[in-house]
């Protein structure tokens, strides 16, 4: 068993879930609340990942972060590294990759918040920000754990962008879903139904438990 | 209204019809390496002229994929492999006769930059402001085995180990450097020769010696006389000027 790339996957998984509840929780609330009457546009960026291939996708972030491009040039300046093949390249992608997983569920769950209880806060004198924190928030909670389970297990499972923009470096591209795919192009099948089915038990265990804690959540989009 | 109808009805009828006709060219299908493609592109247009009775259908994709579909039943006529381990394992996985097996060409491999880098695709390996080097993964890939046995060959394996970058296959592994994601890199010679690839780079060939050879092996899966005609078209003079045109080596050259 390839322990480097389940713990690669895990901590990517992580790292992914992260960044998307600190980037996707202002994003969802501009979208769920905003009256912008060019709001669409963002609406159909946003879920453009779950229509492009993946490996789509991953060529066209491979282009955007390579050390030609405006950000790949920014990056090297900062950093003096390069972002393709890379931990942090690979974070990056999979932010793009499972940024509707996260924004849309909870943006739902902020759009069914009763209107009539944030008014209230206001007239109460509650401040904008502090209506949100303390009010839409904790009712919308079960919808950002959506979010977070979601966008946790999509780059668990994530494999055509990580091979477009990885190169298959062990211990920092190399994430469990490419080691399996390796293990069956060798025709290692052996290997590779064993290191499945591990990801399969863990995913499930997961899952299970994560559910088992909010026990009211049965319905994976609850708010839609 | 009815007229209509039962006009339509006959067209589809002589459609159906068509179909089945004795006269009607006989399809030959093909799974072919990835590393075919332009050469078997412009080969197909040749033997079609040669035999209008065949028509040619070639998928192209990853021998070790095809590998595993044929064992599961896909149903091609040829299989042509860039490793002839694969169709050896058809033998040994007796699905197909042990002398249907033929080696058609041998791969060979250089070293590729883009046309817009500074650097010399002979000297650009062992280059210190090099940062990636792509090769295809040599866990699977015949290339990408090549790849490593000729850079531990040239003694710039263990120097050079933490700057590879793995692609999936030989095409992927182009476009790695192609994107400036990796600076050089090596890839199959049919594709640095291939006629969308041949401006926008440079190459140095590999010397054939400092790698094991790359055989490329075929087998008839299903055998019929379009079958043995496209092997001996292949096999014979105007397949192998083709597939030296396009940068593969011989067999029994």
């Amino acid at each position: 068993m390839d322990w480097q790339a389940i713990w690669l996957s895990v901590r990517l998984s992580v790292f992914t879930t992260a960044i998307l509840l600190a980037v996707g929780t202002p994003l969802a609330a501009w979208l769920a609340f905003s009256r912008w009457r060019w709001k669409f546009l963002v609406e159909a960026v946003v879920a453009l990942p779950l229509v492009l291939p993946p490996t789509v996708l991953g060529f066209y972030i491979l282009l955007a972060i390579g050390p030609r491009s405006p950000l790949g040039a920014l990056y090297g300046k900062i950093t003096g590294g390069i972002l393709p093949f890379s931990f942090q390249g690979l974070l990056l992608a999979s932010v793009l990759y499972s940024l509707p997983f996260t924004v849309q569920p909870v943006a739902a769950a902020f759009a069914s918040v009763d209107r009539g209880l944030v008014e209230a806060s206001w007239c109460l004198g509650v401040s904008r920000f502090a209506t949100f924190r303390r009010i839409v928030v904790p009712l919308s909670r079960r919808g950002i754990a959506t979010g977070a389970i979601l966008s946790f297990a999509h780059t668990m499972g994530e494999f055509g962008v990580v091979l477009m923009v990885g190169g298959n470096i062990a211990g920092v591209t190399r994430t469990v879903s490419i080691t399996i795919y390796d293990q069956v192009q060798a025709l290692d099948y052996a290997a590779a139904t064993q290191t499945s089915l591990f990801l399969l038990a863990l995913s499930f265990i997961v899952l299970a438990l994560t559910y088992s804690f909010q026990r009211r959540v049965w319905n994976v989009w609850p708010m839609s | 209204m009815i007229a209509v109808r039962l006009a339509a009805v006959a067209g589809l009828l002589a459609l159906f019809s068509a179909c089945g006709h004795p006269s009607a060219p006989h399809k030959l299908s093909i799974a072919a390496a990835a590393d075919l493609q332009f050469a078997l592109a412009d080969g197909a247009r040749q033997f079609h002229q040669q035999h209008p009775q065949t028509e040619l259908a070639i998928d192209y994709g990853s021998s070790g994929n095809f590998y595993a579909q044929i064992r599961n039943g896909a149903p091609f006529d040829l299989y042509l492999s860039a490793d002839v381990q694969y169709p050896r394992n058809l033998v040994h996985d007796a699905l197909v006769p042990a002398d249907s097996v033929f080696v058609y060409a041998a791969g060979r491999i250089a070293v590729w930059v883009p046309a817009s880098s500074k650097l010399d695709p002979a000297t650009a390996l062992s280059d210190s402001s090099v940062r990636r080097i792509a090769i295809a993964n040599p866990q699977h890939a015949p290339y990408g085995r090549a790849a490593e046995a000729a850079l531990r060959s040239m003694g710039l394996y263990d120097s050079l180990e933490k700057k590879l970058v793995l692609g999936e296959n030989i095409s992927q592994t182009l476009q790695f450097i192609q994107s400036g994601a990796a600076d050089t890199g090596i890839v199959a010679l049919s594709l640095a020769l291939a006629p969308t690839v041949r401006a926008q780079g440079r190459y140095w060939e590999v010397p054939v010696s400092a790698y094991p050879k790359i055989e490329q092996g075929g087998v008839i899966l299903k055998d019929s006389p379009a079958a043995r005609e496209f092997r001996e078209w292949l096999l014979g003079q105007s397949g192998r000027s083709l597939l030296k045109q396009y940068g593969f080596s011989l067999p029994g050259e």
